[in-house]
């Protein structure tokens, strides 16, 4: 199983801190994200525009097409916001 | 030497300046201390952080400003949850034989809190709306100024 871990806006639309995933081959980051947004429509929409995604794999920032395997750790959250933003 | 505290609780800045000062060979303690701003209505403040990675990030941003600058001494404490305005944040503060490092890696670290670590802030407001806070172009541009 890969753990996945939602932060920010992306885990308030999903309405879950994480999840797991089954993964029998490694997988891109992008596509697990295509695959994870048919499990609800608040996950369509927290994961629908890829542009808005970043990721992490084992708490190692990683593009789009990274791979993840079975017992990773991959996060999913929207560009830190560290700065005020206003 | 490197301190990095990322937590709930509040800290007392004047005892983490007196730290880094008492170090041998202390010359010159620069520092910056975060608060939440009340303005715009703004009445609370949330910030989410992902355990281990962000506490590993900022171990991470610290060494390379050890590496940078000539310190004696380091500290970053950020906090998470739920803040109102006027609670303090974060405090980056150096110690350094004289005030040029100490304030230049004040600077960087700064710059790289702003943009880079791993933190999303939400707001909260009087008329009861909340948003989350986007990125600002602002930041990024302060923070490429470090590029080597």
């Amino acid at each position: 199983m890969i753990r996945v871990l939602y932060f920010g806006w992306v885990r308030e639309l999903i309405g879950a801190d994480g999840e797991e995933v089954a993964a029998d081959a490694p997988v891109t980051l992008d596509a697990l994200r295509a695959a994870l947004m048919a499990r609800s429509h608040g996950h369509a929409e927290a994961l629908g525009v890829p542009a808005r995604l970043r990721y992490a794999v084992n708490q190692a920032i990683k593009g789009p097409e990274a791979e993840a395997k079975a017992g990773d750790e991959v996060a999913i959250f929207p560009p830190v916001t560290g700065g005020c933003g206003r | 030497m490197i301190r990095v505290a990322i937590g709930p609780q509040d800290f007392d800045p004047g005892a983490e300046l007196a730290a880094l000062g008492g170090m041998a060979g202390a010359g010159a303690v620069a520092s910056f201390i975060g608060h939440v701003r009340g303005d715009g209505g703004l009445t609370a403040l949330t910030l989410e952080h992902y355990p281990g990675m962000t506490e590993a990030a900022c171990r991470r941003i610290a060494e390379e400003a050890a590496g940078r600058w000539p310190l004696l001494g380091l500290t970053v404490i950020h906090r998470f949850g739920r803040l109102e305005p006027g609670a303090r944040i974060v405090l980056a503060a150096a110690v350094s034989t004289h005030r040029g490092a100490a304030l230049e890696a004040v600077q960087f670290l700064m710059d790289w809190l702003k943009t880079e670590a791993p933190f999303w802030k939400r707001e909260e407001f009087l008329d009861g709306g909340a948003r989350w806070v986007e990125p600002r172009q602002s930041d990024a541009d302060a923070a490429r100024r470090w590029q080597t």
